[in-house]
């Protein structure tokens, strides 16, 4: 299996319409394939599904960012409050959650905003300046109109003629090699 | 209404009027876009409007220079009025800012499709008036190199913000509100600087982007995390937008001042952002649409649709006004009863009445199908509305502060020049920043705009 990992990434097939890519997706499962990616100007509907996706960690990050947030905020409030500076104003109660509301609730948001974008991107691995799949000419098409589904090379069922010849099988407009330099 | 027109929800309308105008494809709508930023060159009308807004721009920078080295007695403001222009203008912007995040949180949480053609201008629209609006508070503290004592942060005097002060609360709402607006702005951008990059002919254009762009390569698994946070970002931003006016609100409500001390504040500001930021967004996307042939992506439905959310959100907001007044003269408080009094028949008596007529009146006239379809007309009463959403904040914050509880507490207050200066300079501001973003950047979301292409095609079938 290693061996191909030398100078190849993978086999990559250009489609027209995003729905040929999802039929290609679920044969190239069919058939055995699991590392593979598919790369498409927008989110293409039943795509994951036939990739095999599952749930992605984006809302538990988002979820524990406004945990964090909205305990943080109100918890900086009452030490503020209680401890740090008490200040007796007619004897009312130091602790008057109600006025520390809005200030949570904002905080809460912000929390989990920062988490859901950025936890987004680390969890893309982005920033990514460089990647195998920009090698190939055609694929400035990804981001524009055509539709790619790519076979990776360390797929253990992985061979570079006949994994080519397998996605000439599903009729794509053009099937390239990906070089891994 | 004419007899013969069919119901507006009809098909037969909807054909007429589509989301999208006919026989685009995936490289079609990516052409369009793009071009406008790349390819196409820089016409005259773009400099001479740059040139304009920016020389306005430049009257805010004096502006607020001498305010720097006189501090703030070149305003009209004194002693009862300590308010004046800076907040009129801060809450009339900020409100202003609504529309944005309206539009691409809420109406993206109703599945609305027509949003997304101008979701991406409007969230700039947003970005660009809540820096307007910041602006406000911040020279209005007088120093306003001092500003960062509105956070919290261990100082030496062992000191911390009052926790209980809308004023701060605040801070903490726009501050969020600027942040997960632009954030919002950003990730939608995404892979529209990646096509960018991928289209771009010359060097400096291909890395900018492509930084930008952060090597997105539209990989299904990068799809997927990106739209369940895009997803949680809209369902974060809908309650966020609703608490922004509202605490914006607050700042006066919390007061016990006449006219500002009434519970139905918070909803009636939030009606009034959003109105005004519809407004905003017309004014906005008739020129633009002109400008740049996109009659095919923002077309009569979007702004039909957008005067009809215009026309229910003024409708609130006379609903706001009337129970105001009802709720002072049931109430028997004399205060409240004099304020209505005094907006009535006292001295800023012609501002309430202006205000009646630009934003209660004159809208009555979108109930008109023809009128809605005028572009002209549309324009134009967006701008009206635009004036009266501020004359609201002015009989709002001017009236009441110049009849407080004792005769011996009154006052007027007079705008001076500088006041403005300001005011107007931030129009420039904004102006010239709408300017550059429509050179730079995709007006128009292009991946959402492929999805459409994609989901119109299918219905096709």
């Amino acid at each position: 299996m290693e061996q191909h990992r030398s100078h190849i990434y993978g086999v990559m097939a250009e489609f027209d319409t995003p729905v040929e890519l999802v039929h290609a997706a679920e044969k190239a499962r069919t058939a055995g394939y699991r590392r593979m990616d598919a790369y498409t100007p927008f989110p293409v509907e039943g795509l994951a599904e036939a990739m095999g996706l599952k749930r992605n960690m984006v809302p538990l990050v988002t979820l524990l960012g406004g945990l964090a947030g909205g305990l943080g905020g109100f918890g900086f409030q009452y030490w503020v409050n209680v401890a740090a500076y008490p200040m007796n104003i007619g004897g009312r109660p130091l602790n008057s959650w109600p006025a520390f509301i809005p200030v949570t609730f904002e905080l809460t948001v912000l929390g989990a905003s920062l988490c859901a974008v950025f936890g987004m991107l680390a969890l893309n691995r982005l920033p990514q300046p460089h990647h195998p799949v920009f090698n190939v000419q055609r694929f400035v098409h990804a981001s524009s109109d055509r539709f790619f589904l790519c076979i990776e090379a360390h797929d253990p069922k992985f061979h570079l003629e006949e994994t080519a010849r397998f996605l000439k099988g599903l009729h794509p407009h053009h099937v390239n090699e990906v070089s891994d330099d | 209404m004419s007899a013969g027109q069919p119901p507006l929800d009809s098909p037969e309308i909807r054909r007429l009027t589509p989301v999208l105008g006919p026989g685009h494809t995936f490289g079609s709508v990516t052409d369009k876009i793009s071009s406008i930023v790349l390819t196409r060159p820089t016409s005259l009308g773009w400099y001479v409007g740059f040139l304009i807004a920016f020389s306005v721009l430049g009257v805010m920078t004096i502006a607020i220079g001498w305010l720097i080295v006189k501090g703030t007695g070149i305003w009209g403001i004194n002693i009862p009025i300590g308010w004046g222009f800076a907040i009129v203008n801060f809450v009339w912007w900020i409100g202003i800012g609504h529309a944005g995040t309206l539009i691409s949180a809420i109406l993206f949480l109703l599945n609305q499709k027509w949003r997304t053609s101008i979701n991406r201008f409007a969230e700039a629209m947003t970005l660009f008036a809540v820096a307007c609006a910041g602006i406000f508070p911040l020279i209005h503290t007088g120093r306003p190199w001092m500003a960062y004592y509105m956070f919290p942060y261990p100082s030496t005097m062992g000191l911390w913000p009052q926790f209980r002060s809308p004023l701060i609360w605040d801070v903490f709402a726009v501050s969020t509100y600027g942040t997960v607006s632009l954030l919002f702005w950003f990730v939608g951008l995404i892979p529209d600087l990646a096509t960018l990059r991928d289209h771009a002919a010359n060097k400096p254009a291909q890395i900018i982007y492509g930084m930008l762009a952060m090597g997105w390569r539209g990989s299904v698994r990068h799809w997927h995390r990106y739209q369940s946070a895009y997803l949680l970002l809209a369902g974060l931003a809908t309650p966020l937008v609703l608490s922004v006016h509202t605490v914006v609100s607050f700042d006066f409500a919390i007061a016990i001042v006449p006219g500002w001390h009434t519970t139905i504040f918070p909803p009636y500001f939030v009606a009034g952002a959003i109105y005004s930021g519809f407004a905003m967004v017309l004014t906005i996307a008739i020129p633009l649409r002109k400008a740049y042939g996109l009659e095919d992506f923002i077309t009569m439905r979007h702004l039909d649709n957008m005067a009809k959310v215009m026309l229910a959100t003024g409708l609130i907001v006379a609903y706001g006004y009337l129970f105001e007044f009802f709720l002072s003269l049931y109430s028997g408080n004399k205060f409240d009863v004099f304020l209505v009094n005094q907006r009535l028949h006292g001295p800023y008596a012609p501002y309430y009445y202006a205000l009646i007529l630009c934003n209660i009146l004159t809208p009555q006239l979108l109930w008109s199908y023809k009128l809605r379809h005028n572009v002209v007309i549309l324009f134009l009463m967006s701008i009206v509305v635009n004036v009266g959403m501020w004359l609201e904040r002015f009989v709002i914050v001017v009236i009441s502060l110049t009849r407080d509880f004792v005769p011996s507490a009154w006052g007027r207050y007079q705008p001076t020049f500088w006041d403005w200066a300001t005011f107007i300079g931030t129009m420039g501001m904004f102006v010239t920043l709408i300017f550059l973003f429509v050179r730079v950047l995709p007006a128009i979301s292009i991946a959402e705009m492929r999805e459409l292409v994609a989901e119109t095609s299918e219905e096709e079938k």
